[in-house]
């Protein structure tokens, strides 16, 4: 969730400031030009770009969230990891389980962060900051984009923080910088997925409450069928076909792939969450303006 | 007050001086007509006034001139822009200040300021010192990099202000600018607006339900009264014509006087003026917010 919206104090407050020096003769040199408009390709990235930075801004102002945010996985790692790593229950191919779990842990930590992203868009909406961005020369499909990679910049933040718990417990993970920046672009892909799963639930329920019913109904059940928590082999056949249809599973695939080395279909899990993003993408921005009605 | 007008205006002198030409709006929330038929011109320059009581229309109209709403009949133009066709010039001539307060409480006051200078493609080396004037000239310098969310409500109108500014807008579009502040603070806000609107000689559409303020800063007001323009002048303009009815009557006598006894309420015309709950927790909220 964001920040609290700009609540000012209770007092009839007008700073010094506010009388200060009417007609003050500041230049307004820079403001009588208008920038020059960034057409094709540029637009998107740069719109993506202003949006990681504004939810990098926030996180640096209030880390809150982020500390709050990492007492679930660190429970799931130490006490639900620990128990079934002494149980020897699960098959996990000779890997330990806290090992196999941790990428399951770091995939569901941040789909929680994202999941609950169109909150964030409705408290917007609410606040008119979501209108005011309406108005500026930025395509919705740009703006759903830039908030879907905003989510996945916070999402990898997250991870990271998962990531180090897990080193503390001693899971055997790789530091090879190259397939660490992979980890962090597939944690950004399952991000934007699923904040545009949010936003696009939000597109359609319109309201904070209903989303947040939404959210907590659909959260476990993804997880649950996912590899997250045990491979999909020892599931029954119809869980199997629910977690093939998971984007979650093929995020787990691939991070298990990357951080523990184990077999991995990295190609189709990668190719999965870019096709599985641009699509809720898609849906997210044909229903965004149902939010600025 | 003077205006700064185009000086070699090709064509059709009033179509092209004209900062928004609205002809023909219809806008309908189901069987609600919020706008019926609404014909509507901003010369360049001018500080036009949209006035009217809640559900009068004026927030769709903004709306729809803002490219929030889709047109379904009638046309907008925006210095000679279709609203419909061309949506990102329109945007790009635009400063908008919704009537929420839209500041993120969870920013700085310069980092506000600094994402709308990014969405408006303002150049990197150009960006910081774009922010700064446009910090300086709402007279929030010295609070630039506190939270937005310590700021008193006076002060979060006037960032808001800053965030239009920053990419240099030819139209200044405010709905209820000044809603629930007190009035210290209101008058703030309006110096703000005048002396920016001197420097740059900006358009200004601004919808209010204060009339003293209308009375006081606009050049020309129109009064809207169930999705209509009732009346259409300067304020003098709009008060001497009723002169002949009433001694030394107010730009609220004027109003009075169209809108009738919808003005008041209390009659059918409450469950079809167009005003619905989350306008009214809308504004609510935004009054409760600035305190």
């Amino acid at each position: 969730m964001s920040a609290a919206p700009a609540v000012p104090p209770a007092v009839s407050a007008e700073t010094p400031a506010a009388g200060a020096a009417p007609g003050s003769s500041a230049s307004l040199s820079l403001l009588l030009v208008a920038p020059r408009a960034r057409t094709g390709w540029q637009l998107v990235p740069a719109r993506v770009l202003a949006m990681c930075i504004v939810e990098l801004q926030k996180l640096r102002h209030d880390r809150t969230e982020l500390y709050t945010r990492a007492v679930q996985p660190a429970l799931w790692l130490l006490i639900f990891g620990e128990t079934f790593t002494r149980i020897h229950a699960i098959p996990t191919g000779g890997v330990p389980y806290l090992d196999f779990l941790a990428p399951g842990i770091i995939a569901q930590s941040a789909m929680f962060i994202a999941i609950f992203y169109g909150i964030q868009i409705i408290w917007e909406r609410d606040a008119g900051i979501l209108t005011k961005l309406l108005v500026t020369p930025t395509p919705r499909a740009a703006l759903v984009t830039g908030k879907a990679f905003a989510a996945g910049v916070k999402a990898v933040i997250q991870a990271l923080v998962v990531v180090v718990f897990a080193a503390i417990l001693g899971v055997g993970m790789t530091w090879n910088p190259l397939k660490l920046i992979a980890v962090a672009l597939v944690v950004i892909l399952g991000g934007a997925f699923f904040s545009c799963l949010s936003m696009t639930i939000a597109g359609i329920v319109l309201s904070r409450d209903r989303l947040m019913g939404i959210g907590q109904a659909i959260t476990m059940p993804l997880f649950f069928s996912s590899s997250a928590l045990y491979p999909v082999t020892i599931m029954p056949g119809w869980l199997q076909a629910v977690s093939k249809a998971n984007p979650l599973s093929y995020q787990v695939d691939a991070l298990r792939g990357l951080l523990l080395g184990s077999p991995a279909h990295l190609g189709t899990d990668i190719a999965v969450l870019v096709v599985a993003a641009a699509l809720a993408i898609a849906a997210a921005s044909a229903l965004l303006g149902r939010l600025a009605k | 007050m003077s205006t700064l007008l185009p000086e070699n205006s090709p064509g059709d002198a009033a179509e092209a001086a004209a900062a928004v030409c609205c002809t023909g709006l219809d806008y309908a929330f189901g069987s609600t007509k919020a706008v019926d038929g609404l014909d509507l011109t901003v010369r360049t320059g001018e500080v036009f006034g949209l006035l009217g009581p809640n559900g009068a229309g004026k927030t769709t109209a903004i709306r729809a001139i803002t490219t929030l709403l889709p047109v379904p009949t009638g046309m907008i133009t925006v210095f000679g822009h279709d609203v419909a066709t061309d949506r990102m010039a329109v945007r790009r001539l635009l400063g908008y200040v919704p009537q929420q307060l839209s500041a993120d409480g969870g920013l700085t006051g310069r980092e506000n300021i600094s994402l709308f200078a990014r969405v408006y493609d303002v150049p990197r080396r150009e960006r910081a010192p774009r922010v700064a004037e446009a910090l300086a000239a709402v007279a929030l310098t010295d609070a630039a990099d506190r939270l937005a969310g310590t700021y008193s409500g006076g002060m979060v109108r006037r960032l808001e202000l800053a965030q239009a500014l920053v990419s240099a807008p030819r139209l200044l579009i405010l709905d209820e600018p000044t809603i629930g502040l007190d009035p210290i603070a209101r008058t703030s806000v309006w110096e703000r607006i005048d002396e920016i609107r001197h420097a740059t000689g900006m358009t200004v559409l601004v919808t209010t339900h204060y009339m003293d303020e209308a009375e006081q800063y606009c050049d020309r007001v129109a009064l809207m009264h169930r999705g209509r323009i009732r009346a259409l002048g300067t304020p003098d303009q709009l008060k001497a014509d009723l002169s002949g009815v009433l001694e030394a009557p107010t730009l609220e006598d004027v109003f009075r006087h169209h809108a009738g006894q919808g003005l008041h309420g209390g009659s059918s015309a409450d469950t079809s003026d167009g005003e619905d709950f989350r306008d009214v927790r809308s504004t609510r909220r935004t009054a409760g917010r600035v305190g």
